[in-house]
């Protein structure tokens, strides 16, 4: 009789199961809309020419080695990325009133800020937007929290952002709530807060003391401009809230498996910093010691290196724009195919997604039909559109809008 | 202005800074966390660094180094760099688990080439975050799924972050009799006994090979004699195995306890690491596996290790392992690694020998037959809390306080030195 006998199957992660799917698929017209990830306009990962130039710099340099990194990773590293999310020129950066610790990609960030919010503060309350990644309840659970709650986000009526809904949900929260919040690029719903809207939601964080927890993964790929897609933290850190931040650098430095993130905890008080790290060093110690090397080498190249960074800068721009041109191209031809509904929302959401709000059994026809794979939401990556796909899939839906 | 005037305006200047920082400490949110403890090893590392004295040895931080004191860079992982950097590989996300070939040359390695295990497709294998990482994994997994015992023993002593790992994973940590302060040497006699009182179902974590702390092993024919008591009591062995190659010098003979306890039927849990074998310390590569009843069962085991993984960091890292994977897949590669490990050995083996024999010299009347008895990257010296103190105050050589020393930290310009200083301490 077996050990694990009784352990059962676990449930599908879905986007990894639409890949395997779709690899499994032997249709010549397949197309993967599924996993949020890059793709170039003939459909292939692209690694942005940046990248490789710092890759050969770091391959290439023998003054460096494979020794342990500290506990919280790569110093220059650290202060790059905390650099990028708060600008150069932020007072809390100035007054030495951030912790920056470099983490296992933005999962390694939110885990990590949940073990360090959960251990040492005993918080043990959070609230996720409703239609959020669906790794976010996952973490928060797996960490121990016992209310994981949601606020509410998107409203189907008008296909975007239901503000009054989310501030109510904010207002009604406990004190010490701890509220994970998108920077940019929501993750189903593709849509922002405007910024006067995100200035209405930190006026309420404020007022009920809720811990905010920022996950900033697509910071460039919205607008194309890193600082305008960085808004809210930069609200966030001049109106003195203390907060948290998650940043993945998988989707903008295009560094998916080398799993690079950073997690910066914003304070008042410059004197908690030690103590703060050392807990997270802690914390840190018994799940993977200190961080892997590779991606962090190559990015503190890149952001510490003023012509590199400009090239990344410019290469940022370049997804940003493809996937604007993309959303141009299918918000046409559904419009030109006459395909009912309001399609607008492929024009204003932002970021790598869009939001279609097809039904459940018009993506499964989209699926059997076709071999167009796509989350059970409706959540098309526009990343995967190509010029040469586009119209395949405006069709494709186009049906599956109309007899489904 | 009058100099008491102006002093009353600095005071008082003075007063209201600390008043706004007070308060500023007292609003935030963080103003409750507490300085966590030291650690250790690395605080042995700080004052060594502060240390001014030309002859200083660090002998804390378990990291090879050469006989020039220096970081080791294995030929065979410059090889492997240019080889994955010229074929233009992407970086993409990789499955949750890791590369499969990744996985699978891991398997290979810890239970040999032959191995019935991976032919049948039992082993459930992923890549894991080095060792600490593949412990996480495990400890995390067993004490989701494993019903019989919520109970891990370990060795007495073992590496300082097993216990952490394992509290923090949701588990109870006991332990089991191991090193004998009388002899320096392996309690034997105290382990079976230990062992054998556990209650049936309990876990039994084993260092494999190259104890941490001790540099003490069992020898063959006593891993024989705990192999069978664990099958009688109906035991799990949970094998840590962060040196193989590195101990000996040979792969195969570092990995004879985790292949005898497969032979004879076990079904264990295995965690290794690159770290040391391959020097790829910082690019955390390791894998964890369990090898299961049969290969439908490693589907679902790996089904659950997949949630897990996932809201831990989603996916691991994927530059060390490549580097793992291209050595351990390419013949030629894989041959001059064997031989790079076994160089990494040998020197350790030497710098042992040269201890003992410049302790000799020296006219130490002590037994220190221990130093070559033992394996590995440690040695357990025998040396009290207060001659480390000595050795550290008089001697500038930093050493933890249990007497631990890391032998690959040692050379053979200052293996003298070491002798000396511990003669003076100890006669």
């Amino acid at each position: 009789m077996s050990l694990f006998q009784g352990l059962g199957f676990a449930p599908v992660i879905e986007v990894f199961d639409l890949n395997r799917r779709f690899y499994a698929d032997e249709s010549p017209e397949k197309v993967n809309l599924g996993l949020g990830a890059y793709r170039n306009d003939d459909g292939e990962p692209w690694v942005l020419p940046v990248v490789h130039k710092a890759e050969e710099l770091v391959v290439s340099n023998r003054t460096l080695n494979h020794e342990y990194l500290p506990i919280c990773g790569l110093p220059e590293f650290r202060q790059a990325a905390t650099r990028l999310a708060l600008g150069s020129e932020s007072v809390v950066i100035k007054e030495n009133r951030v912790l920056s610790i470099q983490t296992i990609g933005g999962t390694g960030s939110l885990r990590l800020a949940a073990e360090f919010l959960k251990q040492k503060l005993h918080l043990d309350t959070v609230l996720i937007s409703s239609l959020t990644w669906d790794n976010h309840s996952g973490i928060f659970k797996a960490t121990g929290y016992s209310q994981v709650n949601e606020y509410r986000y998107w409203n189907p009526g008008t296909k975007g952002l239901d503000l009054d809904g989310l501030l109510a949900d904010l207002q009604n929260a406990t004190e010490k709530t701890v509220v994970i919040l998108h920077t940019c690029a929501h993750n189903t719903t593709a849509t922002d807060p405007s910024p006067q809207q995100w200035k209405q939601i930190v006026s309420v964080l404020k007022e009920r003391k809720l811990i905010p927890v920022m996950d900033c993964t697509y910071q460039g790929l919205v607008s194309g401009d890193v600082d305008e897609d960085a808004y809210p933290l930069r609200l966030l850190a001049s109106d003195g809230v203390e907060f948290l931040i998650a940043q993945s650098f998988s989707k903008n430095f295009g560094l998916y498996n080398e799993r690079l993130g950073n997690l910066a905890i914003i304070t008042k008080d410059s004197s908690t910093i030690d103590e703060m790290r050392s807990q997270c060093e802690m914390i840190i110690r018994r799940i993977w010691s200190n961080p892997p090397h590779h991606g962090a080498r190559v990015v503190a190249t890149i952001l510490n290196d003023k012509s590199l960074y400009q090239e990344w800068k410019d290469q940022v721009i370049i997804m940003a724009d493809r996937i604007k041109l993309m959303r141009k191209m299918l918000h046409e031809r559904l419009v030109n195919l006459k395909t009912p509904g309001d399609w607008n929302h492929v024009l204003t959401q932002t970021g790598m997604f869009v939001y279609t709000g097809m039904t459940s059994p018009q993506v499964k026809y989209l699926t059997s039909k076709f071999h167009i794979y796509l989350t059970k939401m409706g959540r098309i990556n526009m990343c995967a559109m190509t010029t040469k796909n586009v119209d395949y899939v405006s069709k494709a839906i186009h049906e599956a809008v109309t007899t489904q | 202005m009058a100099l008491s005037q102006t002093l009353r305006v600095v005071a008082s200047k003075k007063l209201f800074n600390i008043n706004t920082s007070l308060i500023a400490r007292h609003s935030s949110i963080w103003s409750n966390v507490e300085m966590g403890p030291p650690d250790a090893i690395l605080g042995v590392t700080e004052a060594f660094k502060k240390d001014t004295n030309p002859k200083k040895m660090n002998l804390g931080v378990g990291a090879y180094r050469d006989d020039q004191g220096k970081p080791f860079i294995l030929p065979t992982v410059r090889k492997a760099e240019k080889i994955i950097f010229e074929s233009g590989l992407d970086h993409e996300y990789a499955t949750i688990i890791g590369t499969p070939d990744f996985c699978k040359a891991s398997a290979l390695l810890a239970f040999g080439d032959n191995s019935s295990a991976v032919q049948n497709n039992l082993n459930a294998t992923v890549q894991g975050i080095s060792g600490t990482g593949s412990l996480r994994i495990g400890g995390s997994f067993f004490a989701k799924w494993y019903t019989k015992s919520k109970d891990f023993y370990i060795p007495s002593p073992s590496w300082g972050n097993h216990t952490p790992i394992f509290k923090h994973s949701g588990l109870n940590v006991k332990s089991y009799r191991y090193y004998d302060p009388g002899t320096c040497g392996f309690d034997f006699k105290g382990a079976v006994e230990d062992i054998s009182k556990i209650p049936e179902g309990g876990v039994v974590v084993l260092h494999a090979c190259a104890h941490n702390p001790t540099g003490v092993d069992p020898k063959p024919e006593q891993w024989k004699e705990i192999c069978q008591v664990m099958k009688d009591k109906k035991l799990f062995p949970f094998f840590d195995m962060a040196y193989q190659g590195f101990a000996s010098g040979d792969i195969n003979k570092d990995a004879f306890a985790v292949r005898h306890f497969l032979e004879q039927g076990h079904q264990i849990a295995l965690c290794q690491s690159y770290a040391k074998n391959m020097g790829l310390y910082g690019e955390r590569a390791g894998a964890f596996t369990i090898v299961c009843g049969s290969a439908e069962e490693k589907e679902r085991v790996m089904s659950q290790i997949k949630i897990i993984i996932r809201p831990m960091y989603s996916n691991p890292p994927i530059h060390g392992a490549r580097l793992v994977s291209t050595i351990l897949n390419t013949p030629d590669l894989r041959s001059e690694w064997l031989k790079d490990v076994k160089g990494m050995a040998d020197r350790i083996i030497s710098m042992r020998t040269q201890l003992q024999d410049n302790l000799k010299k020296e006219g130490s009347s002590h037994n220190w037959q221990h130093i070559t008895d033992q394996i590995g990257m440690f040695c357990f010296t025998g040396l009290k809390p207060d001659q480390v103190e000595r050795l550290t105050k008089d001697f500038s050589i930093y050493l933890t306080k249990d007497g631990r020393i890391s032998v690959a930290g040692i050379a053979s310009s200052n293996v003298a030195y070491l002798a000396h200083a511990i003669h003076q301490v100890s006669k």
